[in-house]
């Protein structure tokens, strides 16, 4: 797909001086739209919650104590910032542009996750929940809300669909070490997109005491809104450190896309910078043509799931489709509503890689680099791969490596 | 009972007709759920004539949906078995059309199928299928507006939800987006039998109608006579889901079940004095 914003020479990318984002991209609106996405579509039980919290969080968005209280959090606790790391063997490898992997791997817990579970935690805090719930995919966002809820001493429990305890086993035992509450979820797929179904249940029915902490930039206003902005300190980070270690901004950044919370993290402070080619890679399972993958942008059409009208896949009777992909992360039929409206504004482009490039992928890092990468992020690892060789020497290629590998290792030894 | 042919014309009337005259008479509409394509198609059909005959005076079909987040297992489990039937919104509406049904039906589906068809076609298959009504539990009055008006033109009546951690100043707003009646969720939970309705209800149930100008059903957690009883006075109409979902799952005798409902309508109040007539 064209990137229709993309129009500027190669060479006003090469400015040193950071440009200010663009003026015109506010979003989203009052009611929580990205252009024609976004929304809130959820019982209207769960109305008058969401209404505190899109106001709560709007206070603490000027509330000095709360945000100093969250710096220090992500700096003494988290480990941030994360290093952008030039990868010098796997750019010599691939003969193109400079890699530099944005190293989310190396944060507290394994993954960017962490960065929203914090945020979101201290929120319900501050909120006076005494209860968290969450829900999980590849088990790194219920781990990463299990750790920020023992952290601040809040009872958490967690939904994960029994296709995902079962391929991520490790990350259950986490969870239960870390004192959270795990429930297999045995309806539907048995996979992300049912845990969500209910931990939304839980959250209708405990409305008064609990906080969902939505792990994806996914759900209902203002969760998509919120989730971007605890995880743009990923962009914001990697903006800074690239100005200062290469002296311009990138050339192009590639992340993975299930639903969509690293990808929009980084995105969103470059998304006024037009020369920075932005690319999101989804879950491309065994192929676009095979049916079974879960490339919801690069296949779907507008529909409405989880509280938000966005790309959906599904049947031509609004009946949702069955997802594969490799990567627990990923296997999502759905995606964030300002993902949707940033393809449909040309602003981002989206591919796939599938199950057998995103292995190679991890392969490949893992034996050049020493970095051994989670399936989700390999899938944006197996794109910038292919685009490196594309570009010049002298051009910055930014790979958001969004988490680390070790949860994989059973899946990757039955594969490789 | 009103003919059929009082309901062909002007289908939102139909709707403000049957709680009128049920109101006159001192008594809450009867409205049981049924999941279409539950236990089978033609199974269905059967369930849906036999709920008419025992005395139900609003049906409310129940559109089978992936992932109804609005609801307990009973209706997740009946949806399922539903969509493994192959019950398709455009399905279900081909096998309502040939009835003539005397009471008015309302349709109750999530967003996304009924967006997954043209809107005009929607509404028209939707009213040769006799539906009057439309309940659609993920879309609250805020994002209603667009819908609000098309199915008022259409001669449909968009019923909003209404739920107990609504404040009144959300209540208005769903009665003003609301035609037909407004729905009040009896709890903050999902759809499911149980056997105790919060004590707050009453209370609830008057802001309701206070705010919001329009009968006022009462559904989620209803299956007892008991419960209908205690409701008398406080709403309009009664829906009651899961109950009769699992009195088809289980085999029980429904046309007994609807008409023990139906006697806890109409017969005098055992016990303390009535608070009817509000």
């Amino acid at each position: 797909m064209p990137a229709a914003h993309d129009k500027r020479p190669a060479s006003d990318a090469a400015v040193s001086a950071p440009q200010p984002p663009a003026a015109a991209y506010a979003l989203p609106d009052a009611r929580g739209y990205f252009g024609a996405f976004g929304g809130r579509y959820v019982p209207e039980t769960l109305m008058h919650a969401l209404e505190e919290l899109t106001g709560a969080y709007a206070r603490l968005a000027h509330d000095a104590g709360f945000q100093r209280q969250l710096a220090t959090l992500l700096a003494e606790y988290v480990g941030r910032p994360t290093p952008l790391y030039f990868a010098r063997r796997l750019s010599e490898r691939c003969g193109g542009a400079r890699l530099l992997l944005k190293r989310e791997d190396l944060a507290h817990t394994g993954a960017h996750k962490i960065n929203n579970a914090v945020g979101q935690v201290l929120l319900a805090q501050r909120l006076g929940k005494r209860r968290i719930i969450a829900e999980t995919g590849a088990g790194q966002h219920g781990v990463a809300t299990a750790t920020a809820a023992a952290l601040l001493g809040l009872e958490c429990l967690v939904y994960m669909g029994s296709e995902d305890t079962r391929r991520q086993r490790m990350n259950v035992l986490r969870m239960h070490l870390l004192g959270a509450n795990v429930v297999e979820v045995q309806s539907g797929s048995r996979t992300l997109k049912d845990a969500i179904n209910e931990a939304i249940r839980d959250w209708v029915t405990n409305v008064a005491t609990t906080h969902y902490v939505i792990g994806s930039a996914v759900g209902p206003h203002p969760y998509p809104m919120m989730v971007r902005d605890f995880q743009s300190v990923i962009g914001r980070e990697t903006r800074a450190q690239a100005l200062a270690g290469e002296g311009r901004l990138p050339d192009a950044i590639v992340a993975c896309v299930g639903g969509g919370s690293n990808a929009i993290g980084m995105f969103h402070p470059f998304v006024g910078d037009a020369g920075v080619r932005l690319i999101g890679v989804e879950g491309g399972g065994l192929g676009l043509a095979s049916g079974r993958h879960a490339a919801t942008l690069c296949s779907g059409r507008a529909g409405v799931l989880h509280g938000a009208r966005s790309y959906l896949m599904q049947d031509d009777d609004g009946q949702v489709l069955p997802t594969h992909s490799v990567s627990a992360g990923l296997d999502y039929p759905g995606v964030g509503p300002e993902h949707s409206h940033l393809r449909d504004s040309g602003r981002v482009e989206y591919t796939l890689a599938t199950d057998e490039e995103a292995l190679a992928a991890l392969r490949t890092l893992s034996e050049t680099e020493g970095i051994i990468p989670a399936l989700e992020s390999a899938h944006a690892v197996a794109h910038a791969l292919k685009l490196a060789p594309q570009m010049q020497r002298d051009h910055a290629l930014v790979v958001c490596l969004s988490g680390r590998g070790d949860k994989d290792l059973e899946i990757v030894e039955g594969l490789l | 009972m009103q003919p059929a042919d009082s309901l062909g014309d002007r289908p939102a009337a139909a709707l403000s007709e049957t709680f009128a005259a049920l109101r006159a008479r001192g008594e809450m509409a009867l409205m049981p759920f049924l999941t279409a394509g539950y236990p089978t198609r033609p199974a269905f059909l059967e369930h849906l004539r036999t709920v008419i005959d025992a005395g139900a005076d609003l049906i409310e079909i129940g559109i089978p949906f992936c992932d109804p987040i609005a609801d307990g297992p009973t209706i997740q489990h009946s949806s399922q078995v539903a969509l493994e039937n192959g019950a398709r919104l455009r399905d279900i509406l081909d096998d309502l059309a040939p009835l003539e049904p005397r009471v008015p039906l309302i349709a109750m589906s999530y967003l996304n199928p009924l967006i997954a068809m043209p809107r005009e076609r929607l509404f028209e298959r939707l009213r040769a299928a006799h539906v009057r009504g439309l309940i659609i539990p993920d879309l609250p009055a805020d994002e209603a507006t667009e819908w609000s008006a098309a199915t008022r033109e259409a001669g449909l009546c968009l019923a909003l939800l209404a739920a107990p951690t609504s404040p009144d100043e959300r209540l208005r707003l769903i009665g003003r987006a609301a035609a037909g009646f407004v729905y009040a969720v009896s709890l903050a939970g999902t759809t499911g039998a149980r056997s105790e309705l919060p004590p707050e209800l009453p209370a609830f149930l008057r802001r309701v109608r206070a705010a919001a100008g329009l009968p006022v059903a009462v559904g989620f957690g209803i299956s007892r006579a008991e419960q209908i009883r205690s409701l008398r006075g406080l709403a309009d109409g009664v829906v009651v889901g899961s109950r009769l979902v699992e009195a088809i799952r289980r085999g029980e005798d429904v046309a007994a079940l609807i008409a023990e409902l139906k006697h806890a309508i109409r017969a005098p109040r055992e016990g303390a004095g009535s608070a009817r007539g509000g």
